[in-house]
């Protein structure tokens, strides 16, 4: 058994080097070459300066824009390091609200949520995905239903016309991959970015 | 539920099952010692490691033996990661400025790497630097991977072998499987997957400005390298908190399709192995088969209360199905699809918040790891495990006829019906006994985060992961308490190493046995008989043992749920 030792040490050390240190850093190497924007993050420009990646939601507040899906994801306290307060798309800390089916909590919050988007919009369903969290807290997507829900907002506070925005829309709609995987949605940050363009 | 959403899930079983031979064949390859196309560039780094680690290639180890150099090869791993943790804040590559990690939390998750479970009490992003991803816990998820693909391979040498003492060495089995199967794959398929848009570099979190002009940090890193192996080899430690629902961490639907087919690939492939090893490939789609059944059962389940929704979003008339916890761009299927598949296989990654599903939704996964995660299962953990209810069984039906049980050649004696009985027991021992430690102590009933039942769900979801291995979670249920750490790395360690070693005695008594011809009197072990038993046994004992603790659970929760109960 004793000369087990040896190579429990010298093994280990070996392939940690190989597995920990080689691999992963070749691959930062190879891949930064082969694939330099998705190995930094998917990250946009506008203007020389960084608003935000692709690939992560953000929040989205105004009447102007297109919103994305509530957020359950949270940041220290500042005033007490030790709890956490709300802070939507807090892309540093990712996370879902982990409310279950019979949660007293979650039940209130997606009622009055459906109650302001009813006011919003009262000729349309509310779309499922506007009032529950992602399970990341950063989905960037919301359903092709969630963003139309959205147009006569949008179109009103920017004074333009309903077709118009609601072409933008359209334009914005991602198919299923090859027709078949995942699921038909719409990309907020890309389309609120087109939304900006066309107001121009 | 949708057709098209059944035609995801059947391509993908498609894919796997299609994957079964081809990977099959390569791994009994590398694990007979044989040349494989790769042997030009990496046999000379193999020779390499044996040489400076002093193993002789050719010498093979008694079943204690290559238990020991198992157990020794953790303990080296364990000071690796625990070390790291305590010692980040003053090591390189650590732009973020993470803080040295607490030591209960550092001991929770040594422990939770070395096993294959990667339990998350930790939080990636906030909590972890890069030089702890990549030298901690990537490198730990090759070793926990190829030591459970080695054990699987020693436990089938036990099947195969006739009247000899030994079962392979531990340290080719490992450097085999970490050079030839893991490494190879993981490179090509971490090019995929930053291809897809998930980031790989060493630089500090991205500050970006939103378009209302908001401040936002966005974690980076080396993702991708990462991912790939903790996906291939069941581990299923994230490196983002929110794991594979995280957009870096899955990008888009086909990233989170190969994820999928990733995670049952080598497990599924191992019953291939295991049919090529003992002479007849049918014995190992015997198996592949029982597995097949208890899968498709689930997903069934969990698709359907998925997409049927939870009583609060039909009463506001929100149709498409629980979208709490899911994201976009998986939807039901993907996400429901991914929780049965991630829980079967002892993987533990996740693709959408658990605690979030329907209470039956959320009850499969529970199941499947409490059937001891042999529905394909983790790397070689799964098959080891399946073989010892397929023991059980053939012992069950033994009983039945009257007739001394034999299984692939060899005969099942005490010993081995003992050993198995001892792996399977210890089990719910672990999950059963600490959930009701915790539910009792008032310091360990305030981490639940939703009351009423959900509240007992959590907490027997956690220790259930643990003990199995698997590290999905209840996510709400907050872990990391000087509490659930220990207990949690408790069941962790007793989970694994317990049933490790049992399942190497009884590969070790398995092989001294001499190989019998199978007689007219013999149980044909590769047909629908023999898996209608081996399901049957597996139901039984899974349901006799974790049932009242299920009614208390997901199970009371629903029909609370039904009842338009709110807690």
């Amino acid at each position: 058994m004793l000369r087990e030792i040896r190579p429990a040490i010298l093994i280990l050390l070996l392939l940690t080097a190989i597995t920990g240190l080689a691999y992963p850093l070749a691959m930062t190497a190879i891949a930064g070459a082969i694939f330099p924007k998705q190995a930094q993050g998917s990250l946009i420009e506008k203007d020389g300066k960084i608003i935000g990646s692709a690939l992560i939601g953000q929040e989205f507040k105004g009447d102007k824009y297109f919103h994305g899906r509530p957020s359950a994801t949270s940041a220290p306290d500042p005033a007490d390091t030790t709890k956490t307060v709300s802070a939507p798309y807090n892309a540093a800390n990712s996370g879902g609200s982990n409310l279950g089916p019979t949660s007293r909590a979650m039940a209130d919050r997606i009622k009055e949520d459906v109650e302001k988007l009813k006011a919003e919009n009262p000729s349309a369903p509310v779309p499922v995905d506007l009032v529950t969290t992602s399970a990341s807290g950063l989905d960037p997507n919301i359903s092709p239903e969630g963003a139309l829900f959205q147009v006569p907002r949008v179109a009103k506070a920017r004074n333009l016309p309903e077709a118009r925005v609601r072409q933008l829309v359209t334009e914005h709609i991602q198919g299923r991959m090859a027709g078949l995987l995942g699921e038909i949605s719409v990309n907020v940050l890309a389309l609120n970015l087109a939304l900006d363009e066309a107001a121009k | 539920m949708t057709l098209i959403g059944w035609f995801q899930i059947l391509l993908y079983c498609a894919i796997v099952v299609a994957l079964v031979k081809p990977l099959g064949w390569y791994m009994t390859r590398v694990f007979s010692g044989e040349r494989t196309f790769m042997s030009p560039i990496l046999r000379p780094v193999e020779t390499a490691l044996y040489r400076v680690g002093g193993v002789d290639e050719k010498r093979e180890q008694h079943w204690l033996t290559y238990t020991v150099a198992m157990l020794l090869f953790h303990v080296g791993g364990f000071l690796i990661i625990y070390g790291l943790m305590r010692l980040q804040a003053l090591l390189p590559l650590n732009p973020a400025e993470q803080s040295a990690v607490a030591p209960d939390l550092s001991f929770n998750t040594a422990i939770s790497f070395l096993t294959n479970t990667n339990w998350q009490n930790y939080g990636g992003e906030s909590t972890l630097s890069y030089l702890t991803q990549m030298v901690g816990l990537t490198h730990q998820n090759f070793l926990s991977a190829a030591t459970g693909i080695a054990l699987a391979v020693a436990m089938i040498r036990g099947f195969s072998r006739s009247s000899m003492r030994t079962i392979g060495n531990f340290w080719v089995d490992v450097v085999r499987c970490t050079l030839y199967v893991l490494l190879p794959i993981c490179i090509v398929y971490t090019l995929f997957l930053v291809w897809q848009g998930m980031p790989q570099n060493l630089g500090a979190y991205v500050e970006a400005t939103t378009l209302e002009g908001a401040k936002q940090t966005i974690a980076v890193g080396p993702v991708a390298s990462q991912v790939a192996i903790k996906m291939l080899g069941t581990n299923g430690g994230g490196f983002f908190n929110a794991n594979a629902a995280h957009p870096f961490e899955n990008p888009t639907a086909l990233s989170n399709f190969v994820q999928m087919i990733s995670i049952f690939a080598l497990g599924a492939a191992l019953t291939n192995v295991f049919g090529r090893m003992v002479g007849n490939q049918r014995q190992g789609w015997a198996i592949l088969a029982v597995m097949g059944v208890l899968f498709i059962a689930g997903v069934a389940v969990t698709y359907w209360a998925e997409a049927n929704g939870t009583a609060t979003l039909n009463a506001l008339g929100l149709t498409g199905g629980n979208m709490e916890g899911k994201e976009v761009r998986f939807g039901i299927v993907a996400s429901s699809l991914f929780a049965v598949i991630t829980t079967a296989a002892s993987c533990g990654a996740v693709n959408a918040m658990h605690d979030s599903f329907t209470a039956l939704g959320g009850m499969i996964p529970l199941i499947n790891m409490q059937l001891g995660e042999i529905i394909v299962g983790g790397v070689g953990a799964g098959l080891y495990g399946m073989l010892l209810f397929v023991v059980l069984a053939i012992f069950v039906a033994g009983l039945m006829v009257g007739r001394t049980p034999e299984y692939v050649g060899k005969k099942i004696e005490a010993r081995e019906v003992k050993m198995a009985m001892l792996a399977i027991l210890v089990l719910p021992l672990m999950y059963l006994g600490w959930t009701a430690v915790a539910v009792v102590l008032p310091s360990a009933v305030a981490s639940m985060a939703n009351a009423g039942p959900h509240g007992f769900s959590e907490v027997l979801y956690a220790f259930t992961s643990a003990t199995g291995n698997n590290g999905s979670a209840f996510g709400g249920l907050t872990g990391n308490t000087f509490f659930y750490n220990l207990t949690l790395a408790s069941s962790m360690f007793v989970g694994r190493f317990f049933m490790i070693v049992p399942a190497m005695a009884l590969a070790g008594s398995l092989a001294a046995k001499k190989s019998i011809p199978p007689s007219a009197g013999t149980l044909p072990t590769t047909g629908g008989l023999f898996v209608g038993l081996v399901v049957g046994v597996i139901l039984i004992i899974g349901g006799l043992t974790f049932f009242p603790a299920l009614a208390l659970g997901p199970i009371v929760e629903h029909l609370a749920m039904n009842a338009n109960t709110l807690f």
